[in-house]
């Protein structure tokens, strides 16, 4: 007899008499137990009735080796780490509608360790179910899943062909030196746009940037026409299409060309556009270059700015380009008139006597010219200009401009300076370009290594360009001797340096040492 | 002796049966020979096997109740099944229709030749109907909680077998009342409605075909309806003491109502 007494009364006052739960002997195998609705003791209905009847004990899984990541029925793919509960989701998502058919509902569930390379993957589920007359049962259930290799979409689309484009950038500029491109890479670098590339080529006469998506390359030409003047085509060709489905997948191409027309570059501008200018020139140098052309009188000092689109409608070219510049020597300076600044830049107008340097000792030729440097040169210093006099033009602009005006002989362009090797304590990123190297000429790398330089020289001397890029602090430069450094030769302030982000010597410093890498070998003086 | 029949492929023989020590009821027709032939061979000789319907229903075991003494009708039993019944029985059995809003007697009544336990419900009339016809005491009761105290107990002259869930005080209660061994169990593999699972009196029993071994030998236990010889399965004395059952207590000389 089962001993104790019922539970306190529930009404206040109210009688309830004791009831003791009494036992019974179960249906079927005569143990004696509290009774139950179904009358039969736990082990007994275990028997009789099996609630992992139906419930699946095998099961597949696919899973995709090179992303960890496991299929979720119909198409998307979950990442998911060996025994975590996002892969116990997904497991128990693939018997969820056995277990909803059968009203069995989970009570728990847990890993069973097995074997990575077994594949398999083993839970034990707790399941419980209604029996006979609303007795519920609970009771484990191993199930083993089989994992089925299979490369997701992205990764058997990568694994086929690494780098496969949708849309490629052809950036072009039909001038003989790489000058732009230098510059358009640090400012790439600087607002991130070609981080979205999957490769970036370099091609005869520009950069071609490939992207994974059609979207990535028109943003980098949205960036391009900001900070250049630039005339874009597209074009796109069918790869493939799905008539059913109406898939059509394209390969989308955008064609960039930057206008000829650089920074230093001498012009002679036709009558027409002279006058459309307001009497500018004809002799004009560009002064900068932005989404517009700046283009300055150096006998007037006036600027005109001429957007892209209307530099289409003139179309010229330049006369002289900076590869063309002389050296000159200032033998005398004569101020004409005050200092002004036009758009953020100095000049002054001034008579110079100057005489080529490769006359210098030889002759006696002097040119007496006007020039808008006169706020920089001294006597004595070294200039760099065009030299009108000896060059062999062929301009037709020019030939008009000649015949209609008596041109300056020397058009002086800037200031400039010792050429020393010599270290720099900053230094600039790269991208990470890959080079064709079956159209690589003789002399190409030495060429580019000038290039490079040059550029450099330039930074040191433009402020205003310096500000539109990033220049990080040389860890491996050692401070010259003061003596080795001439005073006036201009250089970098620390204070516009930025501390590169170096990494610790774990694995994730293979990336960053590639760029590296790749600087130094750009910086080698 | 305990036995397992079947009624039309239906286990609950004592919805179809009434078994008393007088006489018994089955229905009337000819489907389920294999049923009437277990009843007759069991019961020939000792007690008249009577076919008949009662308000032209077969579940004779749930519409009427009786003893020894008499049978108790529904109201709804027709005048000619009352005269068969008269014919019948033996000349003692007094049969009698009840005037009774409650016309499913056997789920209201319990009884053997000496005490009753009613639905707690029944009229007054009905209750001096079944003291006179019966020769009864009768007690208003409740089984576990159901006042259907004719489905969830069945009790003879040696024993009475209750609803698995009626608790100590309950079982100690009514085994004081009916002055025979009581004991709470089930039927036909788990059923509780142990009324409607069996047909008792105090010699034989028929229980649904479901009914396993143990609650055979619950109920050959409880009902006292072994061999002299000793069982196998042991002897009552072992099975009340095991705690499953309760042994009656001398009963107070006080009325219990």
């Amino acid at each position: 007899m089962m001993p104790g007494s019922a539970p306190a009364a529930g009404g206040a006052g109210m009688f309830v008499p004791a009831a003791t739960a009494g036992t019974v002997l179960c249906c079927m195998c005569g143990v004696s137990m509290q009774p139950n609705p179904a009358n039969m003791c736990a082990r007994c209905l275990r028997s009789r009735v099996d609630i992992t009847e139906g419930v699946p004990r095998h099961a597949a899984v696919v899973y995709c080796p090179d992303c960890s990541s496991y299929l979720q029925p119909p198409r998307s793919w979950l990442r998911a780490t060996p025994e975590s509960p996002e892969l116990m989701q997904i497991l128990l998502r693939r018997i969820n509608r056995p277990l909803a058919r059968l009203r069995v509902s989970l009570s728990g569930a847990e890993f069973v360790f097995s074997e990575p390379h077994s594949k398999r993957l083993r839970l034990k589920l707790r399941l419980r179910r209604e029996v006979l007359h609303g007795i519920v049962l609970e009771q484990t259930h191993p199930v083993e899943f089989v994992v089925h290799d299979r490369l997701c979409d992205s990764c058997s689309r990568a694994q086929a062909n690494p780098d496969q484009w949708v849309a490629v950038v052809q950036l072009r500029q039909h001038v003989p030196h790489r000058r732009t491109f230098l510059y358009l890479e640090q400012l790439l670098l600087k607002h991130g746009q070609a981080s979205l590339a999957i490769r970036v080529a370099a091609a005869p006469g520009g950069l071609d940037f490939f992207f994974g998506s059609r979207s990535h390359a028109a943003r980098l030409v949205d960036f391009l026409a900001t900070v250049a003047p630039i005339q874009t085509s597209t074009a796109k060709q069918l790869v493939s299409h799905d008539t059913k489905s109406s898939v059509y997948n394209y390969k989308y191409t955008f064609s960039v060309e930057i206008c000829p027309i650089c920074r230093e570059d001498l012009i002679a501008l036709s009558p027409q556009a002279s006058r459309d200018m307001g009497g500018l020139g004809p002799l004009v140098l560009c002064v900068k270059v932005t989404n517009a052309i700046a283009l300055l009188d150096p006998l007037t000092l006036r600027v005109h700015h001429l957007e892209e689109k209307k530099y289409r409608v003139y179309n010229f070219k330049a006369a002289l380009t900076s590869k063309q510049l002389v050296e000159y020597i200032v033998l005398d300076i004569e101020q004409e008139s005050p200092e002004i600044s036009i758009d953020g830049s100095r000049y002054q107008l001034a008579y110079a006597q100057v005489a080529r340097v490769s006359d210098f000792g030889k002759n006696d030729t002097i040119f007496t010219v006007r020039t808008h440097l006169g706020h920089l040169l001294n006597p004595g210093d070294h200039a760099l200009g065009y030299d009108l006099y000896g060059a062999n033009l062929n301009d037709d602009d020019m030939d008009t401009a000649m015949a209609r005006y008596s041109l300056p002989e020397v058009v002086l362009v800037k200031k400039s300076y010792e050429k020393r090797p010599r270290t720099r304590r900053w230094k600039l990123k790269r991208l990470p370009v890959e080079e064709d190297a079956a159209n690589k000429a003789k002399g190409e790398e030495e060429r580019r290594l000038d290039e490079y330089e040059a550029f450099l020289r330039d930074l040191e001397l433009d402020p205003e360009m310096r500000f539109k890029m990033d220049l990080y602090k040389n860890e491996d430069y050692r401070s010259e001797m003061a003596s080795t450094v001439g005073d006036d030769i201009p250089t970098v302030p620390i204070d516009e340096l930025l501390e590169d982000l170096t990494l610790g010597e774990d694995e994730e410093d293979e990336g960053e040492e590639a760029v590296e890498g790749n600087t130094s070998a750009g910086m080698v003086e | 002796m305990a036995s397992r029949v079947k009624f039309e492929n239906s286990c609950e023989v004592g919805v179809f049966a009434r078994l008393t020590n007088a006489y018994c009821l089955v229905p009337a027709g000819a489907a389920s020979q294999g049923f009437y032939s277990v009843l007759e061979g069991e019961l020939a000789g000792a007690v008249p096997v009577v076919r008949t319907s009662v308000a032209g229903t077969r579940i004779v075991g749930r519409l009427c109740v009786g003893n020894k003494r008499g049978l108790l009708l529904p109201h709804t039993a027709t005048d000619q099944e009352i005269q068969h019944l008269r014919n019948s029985l033996p000349d003692e059995v007094v049969v009698k229709c009840v005037d009774e809003r409650l016309s499913a007697l056997g789920n209201c009544i319990a009884c053997n030749d000496h005490v009753a336990l009613t639905h707690p419900d029944l009229d007054k009339e009905t209750e001096e109907v079944i003291s006179d016809v019966l020769g009864v005491e009768v007690f208003r009761q409740t089984i576990a909680g159901n006042i259907l105290v004719g489905s969830y107990c069945t009790f003879t002259n040696k024993g009475g077998l209750v609803h698995p869930q009626t608790s100590v005080e309950d079982l100690d209660e009514l085994s004081t009342l009916l002055q025979v061994p009581m004991v709470a169990g089930t039927v036909n593999r788990g059923s509780e409605v142990v009324s409607a699972g069996m047909a008792v009196n105090d010699w034989t029993a028929f229980c649904g075909s479901d009914t396993t071994a143990t609650e055979v030998s619950v109920v050959e236990s409880v009902f006292r309806l072994r061999d002299p010889r000793a069982g196998a399965l042991g002897s009552v004395q072992d099975f009340f003491t095991s705690g499953a059952g309760l042994l009656p207590e001398p009963r107070q000389k006080t009325r219990l109502c």
